[in-house]
């Protein structure tokens, strides 16, 4: 018997139906559309009142109609009266009209509410889950403050029943996922967790994805799910195919909960309770192992269900990323469906294998499958699936494999799906740079790149050779012969002119000793494109022209004459016209030189993060990059044009003056290079500068003259003899110092206070310079420290500087550093700073070279929790970070991953030596790294890790 | 979680359109073109998964589908849901409807678009799996079938009732029998 009655279905709506389909063109059911649509609205607003039947087949019309995709703009008012019908199928088709076509007029949804209200009361649990139903379904903050407070009470008594719990948890999931501040934890939380051990499944289905996301917002207040799903997971799997009968789906027993349950559990750390931890691993071994036993049906939705539990404890391995034997396992695992026969399982390995190829332990595993990773791409007819070989390429690519990979993704492109080219090339951009060590190579590379996909070639990738040529000096005499060639080709794409003439203009001179390639040879070359170029292009080539004039003397007749010809100086293109103008003009009357002096050759550019990397983040993740990351380009589009170009452009503008410390500042990535223009101004003129080598001043000294500035007034009009209480900046001051030991410690209008240090084993020594910025002596100048010191002269005249010497004992570990108070009189004022001085414990490292094994086999000797101190955090600086002035000594070819850095050293104190083993893994795609410090003494991990932690 | 559920034929005539998260009415209609065009360009031995289109969140969600005869089951889902378990679940819905409609074809779901309806709010809610077992989900609509019945039996018109009757005197048909088991268990649902 079907459970659906096929013949006693509304008649009218069949006929309708009937009608619709028997209509011979979209014309025609437009217009039976129209005449249902007018027949309904005459009868919703006919004085005959129409009874719940006819009420219900209207709306079902409507219903259809809309699926049609045509509007509708009506009914609503009937839909909400039918909800109020005692009725099952009336209140039925209500609620689903109101879910289908949700309209945010809010006097409707008083109404609906009002509804909703009454049947979550009735206590007849068919009309709650419909209540339910339609409150998870709409979603909308009216709803959410309506009856966020009462479904938990319905989801947790005693009393409720299990259809009506399951659609309360995921009706609270909803609210709880759009207006989650209204919904308020409390008492019921804890129950929640609890239904994970509730009888029937169908509620821990539905609990479960309601705890996940409880879980990832809150994850202390819920940790206590971690043993209740291990138990529960450990019950389903080992349970034989037939225990849970309804929810074994072809011999698989409950493999939608294993995965959710899988899921969960991938919220949080391993577990730290070592029985718990077992149980999980037993679970993960069984559920490997199954993966090797014969199947029990050839059903495909047989090992469906079970690849969808292998592949989520997958994915729960590697997220732990502790076990290296599950790890290897898994790896193997992914390796043999790497050749499978079902695409599914090929596609979702690839995937897979893409994030464990970032884990240090299956690196090297997961490179041994590179050339059925390659045959992948290169065979594979799903172009999903091609897109997830590349993507694991780039993944599993380091310097051992690089030219490999790069050759393999360049010979991909000439045939790759025009909806991946794009990505492909920055992928191969960004390959090419990163693992560039002959950075001919690398030039080879990026122009080969513009000949086979020029069109897929962004802004980005060829602004980054340039950049790179320009700062690389031993590179240029090639890139400028290879480009050469390149542009000999009869058609070259307009990127390869640009990248051409760019690089001609700054470095022709380095291969104009050849006759093949003489100064009007390059010219005469570059100028057989330039009629075939954009506009941009022809400015471009334009100002190489001029470079030329500088470069080579013997071209300048030929140019000033097509300078001066009709078609450049009269060009209709303003932005032509003007450059064929000045720079005529700048030829004939400079002299030599000026002209050197103007057409200099580029200064290296700053380095700074990849541009193209943060292209290749924003094509990946939205909101990673913003707005101002296309200023960005902008800029360097000016800076490239050699100056000729005047910015006119408001927000390029503002980009190029990123310089001063602005928030958009560490956005660009410029954050290294800011501090270079900014500290000038403020390092004021009347102090010398002893610090030569003395490095950027903190990007943000505007902001901490500031704090500075309103929090004097109060303790100078205390005029107490008590020391200040530490600045509110002094913990940045200090972290400033973490991986220096020279420069500017504090500086306000008055003073400047300069440190140089240097250190060894346990013992340090530092010199603290008081510099008067005023030209007023300071009188009764005091330091004190919180540590004995030789007293410092009481006068300080003005613009003079004294000098002060401490001495340094590391006795043992310490957390705070000692406390730094200056007091002086300037005018009569008494001044007060409390500063920290900045001695902090990684100062007495002693760095230790060892190879890989040692070191890993150290790493797993420091195996305690409370000896590791671990910390992820959001980048703030660009991610080209240096571990320089650490102190510890930087492992190389340590970590199977190339980007992760380690590094070792032993702290020196007077009590006893503390060895440190650091690990920093960058998630360039993230802007996220992850720290991990061990060390014998649990105190030493936790100083360092939080030290270091603000370092990047 | 499920942004959204299609069901469209071979000539992407959409079946059944059901989002979890709003989008207008018109975007609704070319999300369903937009991804018709996305899968119906695939042959049937290539994976099921494909990320999703420009308009209903690009890289960061996956249609998982499937093709049956005549129609494409397609979900839109994020990345926290397993692909393999999204394509049982299809599997476990595609049932489901052939159990309560007796070897389904898209006829059915023409013309009792409101039952599927049903029947899937008995295995997705607001974009989360609420029931896998799929003999829970046919009990469930089952049971909605016996209310249905049974205010039918109340309050339908008339001639509906007449007609019923006068099947009933035609021996030779043998649904007599299953229209007889359902007249049977009416009664017992009096205290709904």
């Amino acid at each position: 018997m079907p459970a659906v009655s096929k013949g006693d279905g509304m008649r009218g709506l069949a006929v309708f139906i009937s009608d619709i389909r028997n209509c011979k063109s979209k014309e025609a059911e437009i217009k039976r559309i129209n005449k249902e649509l007018a027949n309904i609205r005459s009868k919703f607003k006919g004085d005959k009142a129409l009874d719940g039947y006819s009420k219900k087949k209207y709306v079902c019309k409507l219903l259809f109609i809309f699926l049609l995709g045509h509007d509708i703009d009506f009914g609503h008012m009937e839909a909400v009266n039918l909800l109020s019908s005692n009725k099952y199928t009336e209140k039925q088709i209500g609620y689903l009209f109101i879910s289908v076509l949700v309209n945010s007029n809010s006097e409707l949804i008083r109404l609906i509410n009002n509804a909703i209200k009454n049947d979550l009361a009735s206590r007849n649990p068919t009309f709650m889950c419909l209540a339910l139903h339609c409150i998870a379904n709409v979603g909308s903050r009216e709803m959410a403050e309506a009856f966020a407070g009462e479904i938990p009470r319905i989801l947790v008594a005693g009393d409720t029943m299990d259809s009506v719990k399951q659609s309360a948890a995921l009706c609270l999931l909803r609210l709880y996922k759009t207006s989650p501040d209204l919904v308020l934890m409390g008492e019921w939380t804890s129950r929640v967790v609890h239904l994970l051990n509730d009888q029937h499944m169908g509620v821990v289905t539905a609990a479960i994805s309601l705890i996940t996301c409880l879980s990832q917002k809150n994850p202390d207040e819920f940790k206590t799910c971690v043993s209740l799903a291990v138990s529960r997971l450990s019950r389903i799997v080992s349970s034989a195919s037939t225990d849970l009968q309804d929810y074994t789906y072809y011999f698989v027993p409950a493999p939608w909960l294993s995965c959710k349950l899988l899921r969960l559990l991938q919220c949080y750390p391993p577990p730290e309770d070592g029985a718990v931890k077992g149980r999980l691993v037993e679970c993960l071994e069984t559920i490997l192992n199954k993966a090797q036993e014969p199947p029990k049906s050839k059903k495909v939705q047989h090992s469906n269900a079970k690849n969808a539990i292998l592949f989520e404890a997958i994915s729960l391995i590697i997220h732990y990323d502790s076990e290296p034997n599950l790890l290897v396992r898994a790896c193997n695992q992914l390796g043999q469906f790497l050749q499978h026969r079902e695409t599914n399982l090929r596609y979702l390995a690839l995937e897979s294998m893409c994030t464990l190829a970032s884990s240090e332990f299956s690196h090297e595993a997961v490179k041994t499958h590179i050339e059925t990773v390659i045959n992948a791409l290169k065979t594979e007819r799903d172009v999903s699936v091609r897109q997830r070989a590349a993507d694991l390429l780039y993944a599993m690519c380091d310097r051992s494999n690089a030219k490999q990979i790069v050759a393999e993704m360049l010979s991909y492109l000439e045939t790759a799906d025009y909806s991946i080219r794009e990505e492909m090339v920055l992928k191969v951009a960004i390959l090419a740079e990163k693992y560039a060590v002959d950075y001919s190579w690398y030039v080879d590379t990026i122009l080969n790149l513009i000949r086979i996909a020029g069109d897929y070639v962004s802004e980005e990738v060829w602004y980054r050779v340039i950049q790179i040529v320009i700062n690389r000096d031993d590179v240029q005499g090639y890139a400028a012969k290879t480009v050469f060639e390149a542009l000999q080709a009869p058609a070259c794409h307009e990127n390869m002119v640009k990248v051409g003439g760019y690089i001609l203009g700054e470095f022709g001179n380095l291969i104009a000793g050849d006759p093949r390639s003489s100064p009007l040879i390059q010219f005469n070359l570059l100028h057989s494109k330039f009629h075939l170029c954009s506009v941009p292009t022809r400015a471009l080539l334009l100002s190489a022209y001029i470079k030329f004039i500088n470069l080579f003397p013997e071209t300048k007749p030929t140019i000033q004459e097509v300078l001066r010809s009709d078609s450049q100086i009269r060009n209709s293109d303003v932005e032509l016209q003007q450059r064929a103008v000045e720079y005529l003009k700048l030829s004939s009357i400079a002299s030599t030189d000026v002209l050197a002096t103007v057409l200099e050759e580029m200064p290296p550019f700053p380095e700074r993060e990849s541009s193209i990397l943060a292209k290749l983040k924003k094509k990946k993740g939205p909101g990673a990059v913003s707005v101002s990351e296309l200023e960005d380009g902008k800029r360097e589009g000016g800076e490239l044009n050699g100056g000729g170009e005047r910015i006119t452009d408001a927000s390029a503008i503002a980009a190029s003056n990123a310089s001063t410390p602005s928030p958009s500042a560490d956005l660009l990535g410029l954050r290294s290079a800011a501090p270079v223009g900014s500290a000038a101004p403020s390092a004021g003129s009347l102090l010398v500068d002893v610090f030569s080598e003395a490095g950027p001043v903190a990007p943000s000294s505007g902001v901490t003259d500031d704090n500075f500035l309103s929090s004097t007034p109060s303790s100078s009009s205390l005029g107490s003899e008590d020391a200040a209480p530490p600045l509110p900046e002094s913990d940045e001051l200090l972290n400033k110092f973490v991986c220096k030991n020279n420069g500017v410690l504090f500086e306000n209008q008055l003073l400047q206070i300069g440190i140089k240090s240097e250190y060894r084993q346990n013992l340090g020594r530092m010199y603290l310079f008081y510099g008067n910025k005023t030209s007023v002596q300071f009188v009764s100048f005091t330091t004190a420290l919180n540590v004995q010191t030789k007293p410092v002269e009481p006068l300080v005249e003005g613009g003079a500087q004294v000098q002060q010497v401490i001495n340094i004992e590391c006795l043992s570990d310490f957390i705070e550093a000692p406390l730094l108070n200056i007091k002086f009189r300037y005018g009569g004022a008494l001044q007060n700073i409390t500063l920290k001085l900045p001695v902090t414990i990684n100062k007495f490292f002693q760095p230790t070279e060892m190879s890989s094994q040692d070191f890993f086999q150290r790493w797993k000797q420091l195996s305690l929790p409370q000896q590791e101190a671990q910390k992820i955090f959001k980048a703030n600086n660009a991610m080209d970070t240096e571990l320089l002035g650490l102190g510890t000594a930087l492992l190389e070819n340590v970590d199977p991953n190339p980007e992760n850095f380690v590094c070792a050293g032993v702290i020196q104190t007077k009590a006893q030596q503390v060895g440190c083993l650091l690990r920093l893994e960058p998630n360039a795609q993230a802007q996220m790294y992850r720290l991990t410090l061990r060390s014998s003494k649990d105190t030493v991990s936790k100083r360092l890790c939080e030290l270091l932690a603000q370092q990047f | 979680m499920i942004k959204a559920i299609l069901i469209f034929n071979n000539h992407g005539k959409p079946r059944l359109i059901r989002f979890y998260q709003y989008f207008a009415e018109d975007m609704q209609q070319q999300i369903i073109r937009e991804t018709f065009h996305l899968v119906s360009k695939r042959d049937d031995n290539v994976c099921n998964f494909l990320e999703g289109g420009s308009l209903i969140g690009g890289s960061d969600y996956k249609l998982i589908y499937r093709h049956y005869a005549t129609l494409y089951f397609v979900f839109c889902v994020d990345s926290s849901e397993s692909e393999l378990g999204i394509l049982d679940l299809i599997q476990v819905f595609v049932e489901t409807l052939d159990k309560c409609f007796e070897n389904v074809c898209e006829l059915d779901l023409i013309f009792h678009m409101d039952k599927v309806h049903y029947i899937l709010q008995e295995v997705v809610m607001g974009g989360m799996v609420l029931e896998t077992n799929m003999n829970e989900i046919v009990a469930q609509v089952e049971f909605q079938n016996r209310m249905e019945k049974s205010e039918g039996g109340l309050s339908a018109a008339p001639a509906r009732a007449v007609s019923a009757v006068k099947n009933m005197n035609l021996p030779e048909i043998p649904r007599n029998i299953n229209i007889g088991d359902i007249n049977i268990k009416v009664p017992s649902l009096s205290p709904f």
